[in-house]
């Protein structure tokens, strides 16, 4: 039989604060971490408003050195891995390293860096290219510095796929520890692409809402005056080990990860099968690898950009794997508070399902205030509310086509 | 940069040192040995050395730049070539 895996420990970096605590009261009020942008000047870009992680400071989590040479999204990585290993209790120096891996989702890596030393190459010439350019901006660099940091030495290595990269990357080391190569995964990812021309790409495809003058109301899926998603960045790190591992030290053991699936549409490099076949699948796919019947799940964290297409055809999807059983599920898009954090928006989903399990609370989907007829599933629309999740389902997509699915169970002392 | 003393390029020696690996100016003096004392890497030395050539607007050879981990030697380097510059 295959090992059971937990999850012990969670870590977080986002919009609406920094730490499990603030991020939960945060959900927990349905409150929205958009605003103008601040990070560089957009007044000239079409969308100005974004959900930036506000007072971060890596030196609270690593020395000057180590921070000048950093990018921020592998700063947040390390930041949100800290704050996991320290909530799971795992005191590294007692586990065998070379059994504890990290795993790390990022759909763009290093690119602030990149877009300054761009800068200083077309203006200053090759000569003046930083020699930590290229370590900066490689989007494995997040799993690189935890490792070196923590002293890690188990398997360690990227996933991008987009949008679903930390979704696959947690589901990825949930492998691992199944196939008996760990003990303990460190997994997650993390994104920082609030930059000129990460923005200018995601205007340019018309990808990103436009409601600039509220920019708290900017992210409402399932809404019928949604008009796209908003960029959110921050890292999620959630700390797994196999049960037996758990038991043995005495681990917080917050639920249960009970399966996962991936799979790609194979229709476009962005728009999402308009039968929502893939995201049906992965759904289905998760649910049987956790041998979990539909009829078990009480809660969806939807993918819920806040774009057309995604929001009608998840749950289009949801429809077809969940039948009658739709009518008494929650589904929630903790995006239209955190807005979307790309690569590290399925690992800090992830971490709201944890939670929403631990307390057995459903977040809410906030700005639902005009449903699309289209999109009439119980959203938890506006305010959260106290309801039984005995199982979770995570969705995330990413461009490309890839889906991933994560099952979360409620764990119950037995 | 003509008229820097030995006294200024010092300072200003100090000062990329310190920016650059993150350490205390103060602790830095002629006899610091970047490698040795400060831990530098191979690639802190490269990007030590673009600072210098930003700061006294000159080109450094590699050749050069390699024997360049003293701080003394640093300054000795930079004071004679400026004044060959002058």
């Amino acid at each position: 039989m295959k090992p059971r895996v937990v999850i012990t420990g969670l870590g977080v970096v986002s919009p609406l604060g920094i730490g499990r605590e603030a991020f939960w009261e945060a959900v927990q009020q349905g409150r929205s971490g958009a605003g103008p942008v601040t990070r560089f000047d957009a007044s000239s870009f079409p969308t100005r408003i974004a959900a930036e992680v506000k007072e971060f400071n890596p030196l609270n989590y690593m020395d000057k050195k180590t921070a000048r040479h950093t990018d921020r999204f592998a700063q947040m990585a390390l930041a949100a891995a800290l704050m996991a290993v320290k909530d799971a209790g795992l005191a590294l120096e007692d586990e065998d390293r070379e059994r504890v891996g990290v795993l790390m989702g990022s759909g763009i890596g290093g690119i602030e860096t990149y877009e300054q030393q761009h800068k200083v190459l077309l203006e200053r010439g090759a000569g003046r290219v930083s020699p930590f350019f290229i370590p900066m901006m490689i989007s494995n660099m997040a799993g690189g510095q935890i490792a070196i940091e923590l002293g890690i030495k188990g398997p360690n290595f990227c996933v991008v796929s987009a949008c679903a990269s930390s979704a696959n990357a947690i589901g990825e080391a949930m492998r691992l520890i199944q196939r008996g190569e760990a003990e303990v995964v460190i997994a997650g990812g993390s994104e920082a692409a609030i930059t000129p021309l990460a923005f200018a790409g995601f205007c340019a495809m018309r990808a990103m809402s436009t409601r600039n003058e509220e920019p708290e109301k900017a992210c409402r899926p399932f809404d019928r005056d949604r008009d796209g998603f908003v960029m959110g960045e921050g890292a999620g790190v959630v700390i797994l080990e196999s049960l037996s591992h758990a038991l043995r030290r005495g681990a917080p053991i917050l639920a249960e990860l009970k399966g996962y699936a991936t799979n790609a549409d194979a229709f476009h490099i962005v728009q999402p099968d308009p039968d929502g076949q893939g995201a049906a699948r992965v759904m289905a796919e998760a649910l049987a690898d956790a041998e979990v019947p539909v009829e078990e799940v009480d809660y969806i964290n939807a993918h819920g950009t806040g774009t057309d297409l995604n929001d009608r055809l998840e749950t289009l999807a949801i429809k077809q794997i969940f039948g009658s059983h739709v009518s008494r599920l929650a589904v929630s898009s903790t995006k239209s508070m955190t807005g979307h954090l790309l690569g590290a928006s399925g690992a800090v989903e992830l971490i709201a399902t944890v939670l929403a399990i631990q307390k057995q609370w459903l977040p809410p989907t906030i700005n639902l205030e005009n449903p699309d007829p289209e999109c009439d599933l119980d959203y938890v629309p506006n305010w959260g509310r106290p309801g039984l999740i005995r199982n979770a389902v995570s969705n995330s997509f990413g461009f490309g086509g890839h889906n991933a699915a994560l099952v979360v169970q409620r764990w119950e002392e037995r | 940069m003509a008229g820097l003393t030995r006294t200024d390029i010092l300072e200003k020696v100090k000062k990329i040192i310190a920016e650059q690996l993150s350490v205390d100016s103060e602790e830095i003096t002629l006899e610091t040995h970047l490698v040795d004392d400060l831990k530098a890497d191979s690639m802190d030395m490269v990007e030590m050395v673009m600072a210098m050539e930003e700061e006294f607007g000159m080109e450094i050879p590699d050749e050069e730049a390699e024997k360049l981990t003293r701080v003394e030697a640093i300054v000795k380097y930079v004071e004679q070539r400026l004044q060959e510059k002058e």
